[in-house]
């Protein structure tokens, strides 16, 4: 029963139909919880002792942080299955991720840069975070550009796949990174063991723009599935009915 | 008025924190219609392959249909 | 029943990873070394690049001796990306990677071995004449071995990290820029311990600490990047 399920989670017409299907469950309460979390995040919390009103760039920056991270990891995730198992749809997921991945690694290397400015009195700073995120946009750059330079789909597919799984070291660096050196950027105050050391008056706030950017990749990654699937699949015959309007 | 001039303001940061948001706001924007266009482009593409092999192939019976003859 | 046919008793013929990969080291070098203008290649860029910082920043060595640790490590990798473009490329054109996929050996070892090729022939060198740009940049002496030290361990990394880069990159044409992006942001921690290591050893420092951060990249490399390597050349010859 199970295997069944996982077979056709491989099979691209089925997928293109489940996207198609799950998009809106996605897209609209993404636009709901960010309208939300800025609702929240601007006027109704509290502004921080420390920092004031500035402290409020948080609830764009550490969700545009966060996800930068998950997005990488999901696709060097599908990339490893569509190598290991050799399933396309898989390889088409990490081709979709990649450039939604890298536009939010520049918003959050910006609002960090933004917000770094008038709190630690720099716009950069060459210490571990910034430089292992800047990597992050590079080795997003790096795979789109190896896809685009290899003309074999298959191929692109598979080399890029080993390019996303070797990058995925930067990861960890990037999240131990304010751990293990002592660095400009704080430690971490979410995502450790313990409770998070932040107000919960600016801690909902974040959580809902952390799930609302989630659902929003994953809204605009089934959009752009589709379409890659689409163009894959050149001339099977399933095209025709879901294309013919 | 005083209120909504404070809000915009954001305690001195506005300078920093607007365009934060507003370049957030883009890059969201953006995904989302980049993400479309590209669907449907691709759906065109696929409907204007579907064509062209329905003529192809149509052009190609009639030839076959008069050798029959 | 004819005189030849007579059964040879069973005997497991076959080469050692160990022997296959020496094979290929010694090969590698002497190959290279039959296009001996190709070999000082990245030397001389190393020595153009070094010479270039002080033309352009200043010709005094106080403030050169600064930058000197920067310099080093930027010429350096610069360097050692030169020849990697062209570590699998002979090969692959010239069916050599195919075999050694098909050949029952370990990939991963023989392209090891290519790799070690590379820095016996890039890396090694560069430690080696680093002192020498060092002093012209205004470097004591007394930071010799800590230069020495540092550039040695750090092109292993390099070297590695390269490899990697020139696999994936093998079925791109002319893949220069595309290997860059790549391979150098991989590359970015070795650049940050092995300048911070100089950076001691230019002050008199004790650079123990960077050094070993560095041996740890090596190592981390030496372990981890032939398998990346050997997958990434698996697929572009599929």
């Amino acid at each position: 029963m199970a295997w069944t399920w996982f077979h056709r989670l491989g099979s691209p017409p089925y997928i293109y139909s489940l996207a198609a299907r799950l998009t809106p469950w996605f897209a609209w309460p993404a636009a709901l919880l960010m309208l939300a979390g800025l609702i929240d995040g601007l006027v109704l919390s509290p502004p921080d002792y420390q920092q004031g009103d500035g402290f409020r760039m948080m609830y764009v920056h550490v969700p545009t942080a966060y996800m930068s991270i998950m997005i990488y990891t999901t696709m060097a995730i599908s990339a490893a299955v569509g190598l290991i198992w050799r399933i396309k749809v898989a390889h088409a997921v990490a081709a979709s991720c990649a450039p939604i991945g890298a536009s939010i690694t520049l918003c959050a290397l910006v609002t960090g840069s933004l917000w770094g400015a008038p709190m630690w009195g720099t716009y950069w700073e060459w210490d571990p975070r910034l430089t292992s995120e800047l990597i992050l946009l590079f080795l997003y750059l790096g795979y789109m550009g190896l896809r685009s330079a290899t003309e074999d789909v298959q191929r692109a597919d598979r080399i890029s796949a080993v390019l996303a799984v070797v990058g995925v070291v930067n990861v960890p660096i990037i999240h131990f990174s304010v751990v293990w050196w002592n660095s400009l950027h704080q430690a971490p105050s979410l995502m450790r063991l313990g409770k998070p050391t932040i107000a919960v008056s600016m801690l909902i706030p974040l959580l809902l723009m952390l799930l609302a950017f989630t659902l929003f990749f994953v809204a605009v990654l089934l959009v752009r599935l589709r379409a890659e699937i689409l163009s894959r699949e050149r001339s099977a015959s399933w095209i025709r009915e879901v294309v013919t309007p | 008025m005083k209120a909504l001039s404070d809000f915009l303001d954001m305690g001195g940061y506005a300078g920093y924190l607007w365009p934060s948001y507003i370049l957030t706001f883009v890059v969201v924007v953006l995904n989302v219609v980049w993400a479309r266009r590209l669907l449907g482009r691709s759906r065109e593409e696929a409907r204007r392959r579907l064509a062209t092999r329905a003529a192809t192939e149509a052009g190609a019976a009639p030839t076959r249909a008069g050798e029959a003859t | 029943m004819t005189q030849g046919a007579v059964d040879r008793p069973h005997r497991k013929v076959g080469t050692s990873i160990w022997a296959a990969a020496g094979l290929t080291l010694a090969r590698d070098l002497r190959l290279a070394f039959r296009k001996r203008g190709q070999l000082v290649q990245p030397l001389v860029f190393f020595a153009i690049v070094t010479t270039l910082f002080p033309l352009a920043i200043s010709p005094e060595l106080s403030r050169l001796r600064d930058v000197a640790p920067g310099v080093l490590w930027v010429a350096a990798l610069l360097s050692s990306q030169l020849a990697l473009e062209f570590l699998f490329r002979d090969d692959a054109q010239d069916g050599t990677l195919e075999q050694s996929a098909l050949s029952g050996q370990s990939l991963s070892g023989l392209l090891f071995a290519k790799t070690g090729a590379h820095w016996l022939l890039t890396g090694l060198p560069l430690a080696l004449m680093a002192p020498l740009a060092g002093l012209s940049l205004g470097v004591p002496v007394a930071a010799v071995p800590g230069i020495v030290a540092s550039v040695a361990i750090g092109s292993v990394a390099l070297s590695l990290i390269g490899s990697m880069g020139a696999a994936i990159t093998l079925g791109v044409k002319r893949s220069g820029a595309l290997l860059s992006l790549l391979t150098l942001p991989l590359a970015m921690p070795v650049l940050i311990f092995g300048a911070r290591a100089t950076e001691l050893a230019v002050k008199g420092e004790s650079y123990g600490a960077p050094l070993e951060l560095l041996g740890a990249l090596a190592v981390l490399g030496i372990t981890l990047a032939p398998l990346a390597t050997a997958a990434a050349v698996r697929v572009n010859l599929e």
